[in-house]
């Protein structure tokens, strides 16, 4: 059947199709613009500190302003133990916390549980920082290793627990029926069955967190602080960072000090991004498992 | 309201002597918080026999399946009045063990709900938990499981595998045969084969054939034709109360209350 090219409905359908180019136009573009910055950051940083990073760069110190080379052995390593500090702090209250909320967590405990995790999530990091420097650094009588994990874990609780309860909530009721018919406790089958369930989304939300705390600056600025030399002992001294050591360096007048901070953002923004990926990757058999 | 009153004599005879009580249900109310799910319910289940439970959606078959091994306990504000004997024990009063209680009285729910681990994992689950075997006699425990569930053959080289590459029957018979491996004394099936295909629930009905040699087994189904193949006894559920209860071959051909009559003949539900 033809319509007359006066009649109303052609005049509709020409609308309709320009409104459907006109929002399809506009889709792409904002996609576009939310994706540029991100490509340019990428980018930018790449060119940048490609040309500081080199062998040296991951196995020697920092030398001092003036001399050429050295590299940031110490902070790559120092970011490591942190993270893991952190990991070892955060990641246990973290995760038994969200169990606790999504199975017994329907009461005044768990709602007062819940809030106070939300606003631990929206406290500036830099808050955090002075907390635990109050609270651990005066008491130890110096920055440590231990400090700053201590506030990157703090940081990694709420992101590990609000994760962990929506993930072991999608688990659902009949996997947990299941196993309380055959006599199972209640525990038990939480450990056994629905956190094998949610075990992929549980990883998901693990390296999304670590991924968040490791590049934060601002908690360890002062209770890790920072050093040009090695350090081992997790209890006392300063230990440096990655973030840190990229926040003294770019701060610094020296040409020098910026192309390594360009390098050490580099090795930073690589590191965020594989765990990424990662956290993808375990997400993908999620939908399987849990379905 | 009139309650019909099934006389007692209507109870076949023989099949009281050959099959004793195994659960005696008496005056059994039950309630979600104030709303009343079930209304003295009295009821007998005998050994070694199918029982099935018809009804129209929601009149409280599936609660009264699911107090036969406390599973309602999860849920808040739930209380029960009456009593429920297994071999003369009440399972209702508190200081029952669950755990114990629901080794010996299995559950088979309507959706199949393998757990997200290996066939073999699924099937020692349980006795793994309950300490019942461990090395060569679990995997001879986990083989006579799926033997018993008529799945050992279609399994036997897949044993590794998740139970989800499984289709949807063979993962209700898993889940039957992860029952079976705490070795149940009764097996409870909250409409087993209402999510199968056709052929599917066939093969679920022959297992329950079998399996009545050796459990005593409780259905809920909405399923009538279903109940009248597979079951030997048959209650009819409506609002909460047991209208109707006897001989499946009754039941189905003589209803003593109109309202069984109705619901058989499809003129309601």
């Amino acid at each position: 059947m033809t319509v007359p090219a006066t009649s109303p409905w052609n005049l509709r359908l020409v609308r309709r199709k320009a409104t459907n180019g006109l929002l399809w136009v506009g889709a792409v573009v904002a996609t576009a613009a939310a994706l540029l910055p991100l490509g340019m950051v990428l980018y930018y940083v790449a060119a940048q500190g490609l040309s500081s990073i080199s062998l040296s760069f991951f196995t020697q110190l920092p030398k001092p302003v003036g001399e050429a080379g050295g590299g940031m052995a110490n902070a790559l390593v120092g970011s490591l133990i942190l993270v893991g500090l952190a990991s070892l702090i955060g990641l246990p209250i973290g995760l038994l916390g969200g169990i606790y909320l999504a199975e017994f967590g329907n009461g005044r405990l768990g709602w007062a549980i819940r809030f106070t995790a939300d606003v631990l999530s929206g406290v500036p990091s830099i808050v955090i920082g002075m907390f635990v420097l109050a609270l651990v650094v005066i008491p130890m009588g110096g920055v440590s290793a231990v400090a700053g994990g201590c506030a990157l874990g703090l940081m990694m609780v709420p992101i590990a627990m609000r994760t962990t309860e929506e993930l072991v909530r999608m688990v659902p009721m009949s996997l947990r029926e299941g196993s309380l018919a055959l006599g199972a406790t209640h525990w038990r089958t939480v450990a056994k069955v629905v956190m094998q369930a949610a075990k992929g989304g549980v990883i998901t939300g693990v390296l999304l967190a670590i991924a968040r705390v490791a590049g934060e600056a601002a908690p360890i600025l002062f209770t890790a602080g920072s050093t040009q030399w090695w350090n081992m002992k997790v209890t006392e001294g300063p230990m440096s960072s990655l973030p840190v050591q990229i926040f003294l360096y770019a701060g610094s007048p020296f040409e020098e000090w910026h192309q390594q901070a360009w390098g050490g953002a580099l090795v930073l923004v690589t590191m965020v991004l594989i765990l990424s990926v990662a956290a993808r990757y375990a997400t993908r058999g999620r939908m399987r498992i849990v379905r | 309201m009139l309650r019909t009153a099934v006389p007692e004599a209507k109870v076949n005879p023989e099949a009281r002597t050959a099959h004793p009580p195994k659960i005696e249900v008496r005056g059994l109310s039950f309630y979600y918080g104030r709303f009343r799910a079930l209304q003295n319910v009295n009821l007998t289940v005998r050994e070694c026999q199918i029982t099935a439970l018809i009804g129209p959606s929601g009149c409280g078959k599936s609660t009264f399946l699911r107090t036969l091994n406390r599973m309602n306990d999860v849920i808040e504000g739930a209380h029960s009045e009456g009593a429920v004997l297994l071999d003369d024990v009440d399972i209702l009063r508190p200081e029952v063990d669950v755990v114990a209680l629901r080794r010996r009285v299995g559950m088979v729910f309507q959706r199949p709900n393998p757990f997200p681990m290996t066939v073999f994992d699924n099937v020692a689950y349980g006795p793994r938990i309950h300490g019942l075997a461990r090395g060569s006699d679990l995997e001879d425990l986990v083989e006579a499981s799926l033997r018993r569930a008529a799945l050992w053959e279609e399994v036997k080289h897949k044993l590794r595998h998740s139970a989800f590459d499984l289709s949807g029957g063979q993962q209700q018979r898993l889940c039957i045969a992860r029952v079976l491996a705490v070795e149940p004394e009764v097996v409870l099936m909250d409409e087993p084969a209402s999510a199968l295909d056709p052929i599917s629930t066939l093969r679920i009905e022959e297992l329950m054939q079998e399996l009545k040699e050796n459990y005593t087994i409780v259905i809920v189904t909405h399923n009538m034709q279903q109940a009248a193949r597979v079951s030997d006894e048959t209650g009819f559920f409506l609002n909460g109360e047991l209208i109707e209860f006897g001989l499946s071959t009754r039941v189905f051909t003589k209803p003593a209350d109109k309202r069984t009559e109705d619901y058989i003949t499809g003129r309601f539900g």
